[in-house]
């Protein structure tokens, strides 16, 4: 198997009137053809924005990134032109991301269009855009519809159909189901597996759900404030968790069962702020298990074992340190 | 009514007349709570939670809602019934609900610190300077330091907005509260602290509790009944025992088959086909049977009746028996379902679907 991707010290910042922001900050890791990486985390952690770099949506701030072996850091015009073929987004909210006076057969042709695929003939493009639609699960008979005419799982397969468009091998999927109710989103999940599985396609799932981030993902990373806190193979993190935020998060998932009882560890503490943070552990403010170096220093990613990678001063390269349950937890019990 | 009931609707109808048609949001539904009990009313978007939650508070907007008919007993009056002022005395004094988005509850031009001191005010008699203080008191409690007190509602997060409506909703010791998805926007570890708060109100004050969210999750965690709805109807309701481990009606078993497990690995979600109706023209008879694996064309003639297949655990379902099991001559048709969209507009029979979490469920049964 091959890498397809790889990130090494990606930074975004971005300047705003009070201060910088740390959006990704020092991001690496790598994805295989054919595999999804999840990527994990509270709301503003920089994990859309991560997604944009990667596909260069954003111009990064330093870092670099490698695709198919090529640094795209800062491509040509040409060679930009060639990676938004290849590279694809699928976004949250497929309807802020549809043109609402675009029908449903022009919005998935509009990049065959820009990209002159099949030689600019028409005729093979409106085929290619019927067949995209039965590879979607979208009827024909709605190729002629408006985005607003439409359910929000339709959108989103319209949003997959349009990524599809130019056979990509690479897709960052956004909180593709996020919007959702869940009986649509499980058709939606399904629907991109089975897509990957036939096109090979690699993706970056995006997500605040672990529930789905596990079904979907081969490898996940949780990012904290702008970093990846921990990274290892997907079931690996529902067992065993390294880093002190990923335990309090897998301890806050609600479970949908009764007759089980478990520890919840509950958060206080501050959010550290994402503008010019300090050069130490960005999660000590919260932190149940923090020592006085954590606020002195910040700890760098260490790989603990077997592919498992976690950032914190009590994990040290080779030797994984088993956190212990903190003080602060109280007992869920579901009758 | 029963001494016990703090709650008690009946029959309840109401409707929206718009442009397009008349959506039936929430028909001929019927519930109750005993005092000190939590409710989960579960559904997805469109199911007619918030409408049957804003029906309860008589806040339904009018125009376009119109309360067709049924009874909202509570303490003793129909709440349907109570004049304009005596209904907001209600509402000020015995239920609250906290709103789906908390920025609609929250004054963007008053200090955060001074909205929690006035709602304390309207319940109690205390001086301006005792109130000041139980509003440092109430924020303390819901995790927000007491010096936050002057900040306007657009300097909080958005977890921390829904902390201080929360935080509102409990100054006032309502008797019943009714949360509309209040952790749905929140990051899972914010949620935590949000429940948490609700749990300890719930103990405290022996408040009755109704929870509206699609997360079966946080039913599990805060609730002891369930109510799902599907298409403004309650379509199955019983003890968590009953909803979680003798799942009875196909939509609530789709349900739980198309949430990926935490613990589990399953290696593909078993969704149920097709998409909501519309609620302005809702299909004949039972409204799931497009996409239901066990429709039968009696399924089609005639919204069925509420059953009580085990003590208090009600389900409308025309094949579930008295005694829980489904009708043997129930035809089972076969199925893939991931691709095929159009499932509502075509006839059931194009239907494919994995029926074998249903099979489970009624050989457990
Ligand atoms: N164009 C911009 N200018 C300034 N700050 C930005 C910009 N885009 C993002 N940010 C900031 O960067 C940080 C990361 O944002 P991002 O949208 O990547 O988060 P996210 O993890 O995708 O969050 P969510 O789960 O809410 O979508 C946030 O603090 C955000 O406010
Ligand atoms: N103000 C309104 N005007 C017209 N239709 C409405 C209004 N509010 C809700 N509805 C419709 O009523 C139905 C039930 O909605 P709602 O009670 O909000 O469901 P839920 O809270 O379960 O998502 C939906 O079809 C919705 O579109
Ligand atoms: S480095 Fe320190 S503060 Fe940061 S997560 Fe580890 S223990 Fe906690
Ligand atoms: S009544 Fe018929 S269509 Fe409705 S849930 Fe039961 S079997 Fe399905
Ligand atoms: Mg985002
Ligand atoms: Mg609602």
């Amino acid at each position: 198997m091959s890498t397809l991707l790889e990130v090494r010290d990606l930074k975004k910042y971005f300047k705003t009137p009070s201060g910088t922001v740390h959006a990704v900050d020092g991001v690496s890791f790598s994805i295989e053809e054919g595999k999804t990486l999840g990527v994990v985390g509270e709301s503003g952690c920089g994990k859309s924005t991560l997604g944009r770099t990667v596909i260069r949506l954003l111009q990064p701030t330093a870092g670099a990134i490698l695709y198919d072996g090529r640094d795209i850091s800062s491509p040509s015009k040409e060679e930009l032109k060639a990676l938004r073929r290849e590279m694809q987004m699928i976004f949250q909210d497929p309807f802020s991301s549809l043109n609402p006076r675009m029908t449903v057969k022009d919005t998935i042709l509009e990049p065959m269009e820009i990209h002159r695929l099949y030689d600019g003939d028409r005729t093979k493009q409106s085929e290619s855009v019927l067949d995209l639609m039965d590879t979607v699960g979208l009827a024909r008979r709605l190729a002629d519809s408006y985005p607003h005419e439409l359910d929000g799982g339709r959108r989103q397969r319209i949003g997959i159909a349009r990524a599809l468009a130019l056979e990509p091998r690479f897709i960052v999927c956004d909180e593709p189901v996020s919007a959702l109710d869940v009986s649509i989103q499980a058709q939606i999940l399904n629907l991109m597996q089975d897509l990957q599985e036939e096109k090979n396609l690699t993706y970056i799932f995006i997500t605040h759900d672990l529930s789905v981030v596990k079904h979907i993902s081969d490898k996940i990373c949780v990012m904290y404030l702008g970093q990846v806190v921990e990274m290892c193979h997907s079931k690996t993190l529902f067992k065993q968790q390294y880093h002190p935020y990923s335990q309090a998060l897998l301890s806050a998932i609600p479970l949908p069962k009764v007759g089980v009882t478990r520890k919840r560890i509950l958060l206080r503490g501050e959010i550290s702020s994402p503008i010019d943070p300090k050069p130490i552990c960005r999660f000590a403010s919260r932190c149940p298990h923090a020592k006085p170096i954590c606020f002195e220093k910040e700890p760098n990613l260490v790989h603990v074992k077997d592919q498992h990678y976690v950032a914190c001063h009590l994990q040290k390269e080779g030797q994984p340190y088993e956190l212990p349950l903190p003080e602060d937890t109280v007992e869920i019990e579901n009758k | 009514m029963n001494e016990n009931k703090l709650l008690e609707i009946k029959n309840l109808t109401i409707q929206y007349k718009t442009d397009n048609g008349l959506v039936h949001a929430v028909n001929d539904l019927s519930l109750s709570l005993k005092k000190g009990e939590s409710l989960g009313l579960v559904g997805e978007t469109g199911a007619g939670k918030t409408t049957t939650a804003l029906g309860i508070m008589n806040l339904v907007p009018d125009p376009p809602g119109i309360i067709i008919g049924g009874e909202i007993q509570f303490e003793g009056s129909d709440l349907l019934k109570l004049s304009k002022q005596n209904m907001r005395k209600v509402r000020g004094e015995k239920i609250s609900m906290v709103f789906q988005d908390p920025m609609t509850s929250l004054n963007p031009v008053m200090t955060v610190g001074k909205q929690i001191a006035e709602s304390v005010r309207i319940h109690e008699t205390l001086s301006r300077k005792e109130a000041e203080q139980r509003a440092v008191d109430v924020l303390e409690m819901v995790g927000i330091p007491g010096e936050r007190f002057n900040e306007y509602p657009h300097q909080f997060s958005g977890g921390m907005r829904q902390r201080v409506v929360i935080a509102i909703a409990l100054a006032c010791r309502p008797d019943l509260l009714i949360a509309d998805e209040p952790t749905t926007a929140l990051d899972v570890t914010i949620q935590a602290q949000v429940l948490d708060l609700i749990a300890n109100l719930k103990k405290e004050q022996q408040s009755s509790l109704i929870m509206i969210t699609h997360d079966l999750g946080v039913v599990a965690e805060v609730c002891e009944k369930v109510a799902i709805m599907y298409a403004g109807r309650l379509i199955e309701y019983g003890t968590l025992d009953d909803i979680y481990n003798h799942t009875r009606h196909p939509y609530s078993i789709g349900l739980f088959s198309s949430i990926p497990s935490i613990d589990g690995d399953e290696e593909r979600l078993r969704p149920i086909p097709g998409l909501m109706p519309d609620p302005i023209n809702l299909p004949k008879g039972c409204s799931f049977w497009p996409r239901c694996n066990r429709a039968t064309e009696n399924c089609k003639r005639a919204v069925p009746a509420l059953i009580e297949s085990d003590p208090d655990h009600w389900v409308r379902c025309i094949h579930i028996d008295k005694a829980g099991f489904f009708e043997k001559n129930a035809v089972s048709k076969k199925t893939d379902t991931s691709r095929n969209e159009s499932i509502t507009h075509t006839k059931d029979t194009d239907v494919e679907i994995d029926s074998s979490k249903l099979e489970e469920s009624l050989a457990s049964g």
